[in-house]
């Protein structure tokens, strides 16, 4: 292997080569992880490290509205709560980034001026990504002209599964350029791409394109993100910076409703990747009504009293 | 032939139309009024409790917004499915009451008369409690009523059915969804009603029914925020005062405990309906 910045480069010279290469990893044991996962979901947190846990849980959250019906004013009702997720409690600490469409990133970066929370935005055809690279890559620089840090991309799942991997390599390289410096996450859509075998060459597939996260859904598939998907993308980045020597962080999105849910991809994290990872810079939760959760359960902790969604804003 | 083994029951909680175990794995022993060992019941813990205040809040807008005449039409269907389970609920009586099989079947009797009454009510409590007020402007004013929401109810420890029935039936006639404490001492026909109500088209979660002790579940849900009733028919004084305090922060609607023993054979009013109803007064103007 080469000791390039690019130990990789080689694998992507062509579509036979990186096939030959994501065909020759080692294929994921279904049960194993499925059991795995199930069995880490059962480990009990409670008391101090639970509330550590949900605090860790809200600084990582990416707060999410990518409906066809979001507005300026829902966006900045967003904004403001991702900087006092409750402003009842000045404990609670910001989210992680808020997470938009493009044509609404303006918006939020003004709205979170000097906040620190950080401005992700859908590109590339979200969620299908089925348009030309001309128009994905203009989708980028749209979002990046517009003040996004983190753009958030969906890979062409037709063309990974008609196994065209170089297609797929090089729409991500190519907006991992326009993204300059922004944050490239990869969105695989692993709802779609049908085996844990898929999902690990997926993931291997984008790091060596360049991303810098990896994440599992658009939320827009059902299933979205599942605990054994996030276990075979968390072994990908752990593999990866063993043997590539870059750190790549890992993004489930969709479906994480409760503080519950949260807690158990956290122990996932730290079972498998390792506590490096548990960090807002390398690990996050793409969620909406999450939040919301871990404020009911922050406040059960605090109070001693069951929390109820009415003192909570609607989202 | 070899002896037929014995098929017992196991009595589990009611919560979203499921019946679980309890979540903490507990149970206790459950004797009748003689002393005698009947059953092991579940011991709910609060977390049980939380479950079903979730499904509770989960099941109350479809529950609300089904037409009065359709809730009416499922508590009559409950009637009839109690009335079908007579004998069992006959045999319950006799064991946990320790009244003759006559006696019984009276309570059993009135129980079902209880929930045909109250599902008669269904589409005329807004007559009797509903207005048209005559204003000093141009306006039609006109008060309607609306459910109160999620109502706890700690159902008394006498009466284990009627004195059950007679107080989830004015609870979720007028639209609320419940989480009932059953009786401690005598849980088990609370067990059976959560199948008959099972089996009686009534939504999952409109009535949910935890086994166990008051005294511990009772406080969780008085202080719960998102429980907008508690009625402390079947706490105790000291319990009563505790959980009227929990309830008070976040302004919950209570029914305190009676002062005096309560004959449930007697006529029940509307007063336990009108308890867990929220008045709504609409200003409509008139022309143009």
């Amino acid at each position: 292997m080469s000791t390039t910045t690019t130990p990789f480069a080689e694998v992507a010279a062509s579509t036979s080569t990186l096939r030959a290469f994501l065909h020759g990893l080692p294929g994921v044991d279904r049960v194993g992880a499925d059991a795995r996962a199930a069995m880490l979901g059962t480990r009990s947190i409670k008391t101090t490290a639970k509330r550590q846990a949900i605090d860790l849980a809200i600084r990582m959250v990416d707060l999410t509205t990518l409906e066809g019906a979001d507005t300026v004013g829902k966006v900045r009702a967003m904004c403001a709560k991702a900087i006092h997720p409750d402003p009842t409690d000045p404990s609670v600490p910001a989210v992680a980034a808020v997470c938009v469409y493009p044509d609404l990133v303006a918006t939020a970066v003004q709205a979170l001026k000097g906040s620190g929370v950080k401005v992700a935005s859908v590109a590339t055809a979200f969620p299908s990504g089925r348009s030309s690279l001309e128009v994905k890559v203009a989708d980028t620089e749209l979002a990046v002209a517009a003040g996004a840090s983190e753009i958030d991309m969906v890979i062409d799942r037709g063309a990974f599964l008609s196994g065209d991997y170089l297609t797929v390599y090089e729409q991500i390289a190519a907006v991992k350029g326009a993204c300059g410096s922004a944050h490239l996450k990869v969105i695989l859509e692993t709802g779609e791409l049908a085996t844990y075998d898929n999902v690990r060459r997926a993931s291997w597939l984008a790091m060596i394109a360049g991303a810098d996260f990896i994440k599992t859904s658009t939320g827009k598939v059902s299933p979205a993100a599942t605990l054994p998907v996030t276990l075979v993308m968390l072994e990908a980045v752990r593999d990866f910076l063993r043997t590539a020597g870059r750190k790549v962080g890992v993004k489930p999105a969709g479906g994480i409703r409760t503080t519950k849910d949260a807690i158990k991809y956290l122990v996932l994290v730290n079972e498998t990747a390792g506590p490096d990872w548990l960090d807002p810079d390398w690990f996050r939760l793409g969620a909406s009504s999450l939040l919301n959760d871990l404020l009911m359960q922050r406040q059960k902790m605090a109070s001693g009293r069951y929390a109820g969604p009415d003192y909570f804003t609607l989202d | 032939m070899s002896e037929r083994l014995a098929v017992r029951k196991t009595y589990k909680l009611f919560i979203g139309g499921a019946f679980p175990r309890s979540e903490s794995g507990r149970s206790y022993v459950v004797n009748s009024s003689k002393g005698e060992f009947l059953a092991n019941a579940s011991k709910a813990s609060r977390k049980d409790a939380r479950d079903a205040v979730t499904a509770a809040r989960k099941a109350f807008p479809g529950w609300s917004a089904a037409t009065a005449y359709n809730r009416g039409q499922i508590l009559y269907r409950v009637a009839e499915m109690l009335e079908g389970r007579r004998a069992q609920f006959v045999a319950e009586l006799v064991d946990a009451d320790g009244v003759g099989v006559r006696k019984a079947g009276e309570l059993v009797d009135a129980a079902v008369d209880r929930l045909v009454w109250y599902a008669g009510w269904s589409d005329k409590i807004g007559a009797i409690r509903g207005s048209a007020n005559p204003v000093a402007g141009p306006y039609f004013n006109l008060s309607s009523t609306e459910p109160t929401g999620v109502v706890a109810v700690v159902a008394p420890g006498e009466g284990p059915l009627l004195g059950l029935i007679s107080v989830i039936a004015p609870v979720i006639v007028t639209g609320n969804t419940c989480v009932v404490v059953a009786s401690e001492r005598a849980p088990l026909p609370s067990v059976t009603l959560a199948e008959v109500l099972a089996t009686s088209d009534l939504p999952g979660g409109v009535v949910n029914i935890l086994t166990g002790s008051a005294a511990e579940i009772a406080p969780w849900l008085a202080g719960h925020m998102d429980v907008n009733a508690i009625d402390l028919t079947g706490a105790g004084a000291e319990l009563a005062v505790t959980c009227e305090e929990l309830a008070a922060e976040n302004l919950k609607r209570v029914l305190r405990p009676p002062t005096a023993k309560i004959d449930w054979l007697a006529d029940p009013g509307t007063d336990r309906m009108t308890a867990f109803l929220e008045t709504k007064t609409v200003w409509h103007p008139i022309g143009t």
